[in-house]
């Protein structure tokens, strides 16, 4: 701490003292300071990606630790907008996630009505395999797929890579959705009911409305996970000006010729939205990790 | 190198329109199937919950149970890219193929037995470390204190970078010249490291970027589960007494329980699936970071021996499949799947 300043230091003081129960001053600032560290530790490695891509093109490479580097230049950030593919990658990741998340939450919110409200026969075995695929490691699903998209020639189509990814999210959807459908009382659709809807019809004009939210946060995480897939699309797009943007930075930082300057120009541009995105929704995407889990 | 153009950026919403047109007409075909089939010929009650499910059935059905099949069949032939279109099919193959996984290295020098015991320790070293990690900071940030807020928000940076993005700015931060850590290393005086040339520190490597990257997962489920516990037991075990440490045993620990068993069953299969990680550190030549899952990967594309990597797949999954019966075993951790 500063000891020079005094007014400064008693501010500081200030700060440790909390109007909680029971800890003295002295664990407060133990407490803080612990947590400055681990802030510190957490986003560090994100503020030297910043760092690097401020450096000037001839001193990418360099042993400083400073933030902000000496002479810091926009060029990186010039050149992977203006001399690398990098919007059209951008655009292809784009066009390909919405796309699948949206055929996934369709699929997934009428299927998780249907196991939330019927007792048809396959029901607990058909819950029990969408549990199994969620088990099943993305590297071991890519060996056949693989070899069948040679022989499908959907190898350098956009079709297979968004086929697959519509698909891969499906299981975890319905759990969530079912589970969010199952607190959802019975006696609303009976009501309706009454009033003459039909089944489909309450499902659309009440069940649906009512589970904005979960449809949210299962729209929310379809995309995340078809946006920042790397393995499936390694495989299925082989044309550089077709990659997404997962394989577009890979390259950049491949294991030849590794462009710091363009790669982490790149991550940046692509991780303040997703960043942004992210934080301003973690507190539903939290709620609604444990939805599914916590008993529906 | 072109820069983004019209035409092929228009392609890109062709491809993509065409193929949801023609999964509406494929599902509209569907449905009208399963009306006909199970509604007017079977006179079935669950027409409908069939209906709504067709589609998902349909889709699962082609791209993971139809993939998984051909896998196993894949097990039993001795494709590779030489053999890519004459490949023979024969039982003899298969065990062939799941011979040379024991008794040959799996890639090009390690063997399965000490892959699969890096893999456990991997999971084991990671999930360990997240779960101390993430309880330590819970239980600090679950107080009333200023900046709290603040301090959640950078604590979960590690988490909302995307991964890809994170794991490969780690990668070019273990440079033995100009990775920070080692600049820091040699600014205090100390041996800079060898991330990428030393087994060990490879290793080290790779779970000091998953355990940074998994930790702020755990720390917000576990937030979640203490802030549901009601102050009330605390200062009710107070005056009956209890320390801080008994206080965290008998009350924190079994309350957090419902949401901490899920979270370390998911971290598990996460830790023990995750590609990323190990496949982008991963010092290719030396194989010191290939887990199993990137070792399957890597025997498949790398190396091209497309019938070996089914075989080693199939014996992948069993280890898996041992994994989480016990688990299920031990925790009983399916009965919500029968409710």
């Amino acid at each position: 701490m500063n000891m020079k300043n005094k007014n400064k230091q008693s501010n500081i003081y200030r700060f440790f003292i909390s109007p909680s129960r029971g800890d003295s001053p002295f664990k407060r600032m133990v407490i803080h300071l612990t947590l400055i560290v681990a802030c510190i530790i957490a986003v560090y490695p994100v503020l030297r990606i910043i760092s690097v891509s401020l450096r000037p093109g001839d001193r990418l490479l360099s042993t400083s630790l400073a933030i902000i580097p000496k002479d810091a230049s926009l060029y990186s950030y010039y050149r992977i907008i203006f001399e690398k593919p990098f919007l059209l990658w951008l655009w292809n990741s784009l066009a390909i996630t919405v796309t699948t998340a949206f055929i996934g939450l369709i699929l997934a919110s009428t299927s998780a009505y249907a196991f939330s409200r019927w007792k048809f026969p396959g029901r607990v075995p058909g819950l029990f395999f969408l549990l199994t695929t969620q088990m099943i490691p993305a590297a071991m699903l890519v060996v056949p797929i693989y070899i069948l998209a040679v022989k499908f020639q959907l190898i350098n189509s956009y079709r297979g890579l968004a086929l697959a990814y519509s698909v891969s999210s499906i299981p975890f959807s319905i759990w969530i959705l079912k589970g969010y459908y199952d607190t959802i009382p019975r006696e609303l659709e009976e009501a309706a009911k009454i009033d003459g809807a039909s089944q489909m019809g309450t499902f659309f004009r009440i069940i649906l409305p009512l589970s904005t939210p979960a449809l949210a946060i299962v729209f929310l995480f379809n995309f995340m996970m078809a946006w920042n897939d790397w393995i499936m699309a390694r495989i299925m797009l082989q044309r550089e000006n077709m990659f997404t943007w997962p394989l577009g930075i890979w390259t950049l930082a491949g294991q030849f010729r590794v462009e710091w300057g363009a790669f982490t120009a790149a991550s940046i541009l692509v991780a303040i939205p997703v960043m942004a995105l992210f934080l301003y929704s973690s507190k539903w995407l939290i709620s609604g990790l444990t939805l599914g889990s916590v008993k529906g | 190198m072109e820069a983004i153009n019209a035409a092929v950026a228009v392609n890109t919403i062709k491809e993509l329109g065409s193929m949801v047109l023609y999964i509406i007409i494929g599902i509209i075909i569907l449905e009208i199937l399963v009306y006909l089939v199970l509604g007017k010929i079977f006179k079935s009650k669950y027409t409908l919950p069939y209906m709504l499910m067709i589609a998902a059935i349909f889709g699962l059905t082609t791209l993971v149970i139809y993939p998984i099949s051909y896998e196993v069949r894949l097990a039993f032939t001795n494709m590779s890219l030489r053999h890519f279109r004459s490949y023979t099919l024969s039982w003899a193959q298969g065990l062939k193929n799941f011979g040379l996984i024991f008794s040959e290295p799996v890639l090009k020098q390690i063997r399965f037995f000490p892959l699969l015991f890096r893999t456990l320790l991997w999971t084991a070293v990671n999930v360990v470390f997240h779960l101390a990690g993430g309880l330590g900071l819970a239980v600090l940030l679950n107080r009333q204190m200023r900046g709290r807020g603040f301090y959640r928000t950078l604590l979960v940076f590690p988490w909302a970078v995307p991964q890809i993005i994170a794991v490969l700015a780690w990668k070019g931060e273990f440079h033995y010249e100009y990775g920070f850590i080692n600049v820091m290393l040699r600014n205090i005086g100390m041996q800079p490291i060898q991330w990428m040339i030393s087994p060990f520190w490879n290793f080290a490597a790779a779970c000091i970027t998953n355990i940074w990257l998994g930790i702020p997962f755990m720390m917000i489920i576990i937030l979640g589960g203490l802030q549901s516990i009601p102050l009330e037991f605390y200062d009710a075990a107070e005056i009956d007494g209890a320390s801080r440490w008994q206080q965290f045993r008998n009350i924190t620990l079994p309350l957090i329980r419902p949401v901490l068993t899920p979270a370390v069953v998911l971290g598990i299969i996460w830790t023990f699936n995750n590609f990323n990680v190990p496949f982008m550190i991963n010092a290719n030549e030396l194989e010191t970071t290939d887990i199993l899952v990137t070792a399957l990967f890597r025997s498949a594309f790398q190396y091209q021996r497309y019938g070996f990597s089914a075989a080693f797949a199939m014996v992948i999954f069993i280890v898996l499949f041992i994994i989480a019966s016990v688990y299920i075993r031990t925790t009983h951790g399916l009965k919500g799947v029968y409710e």
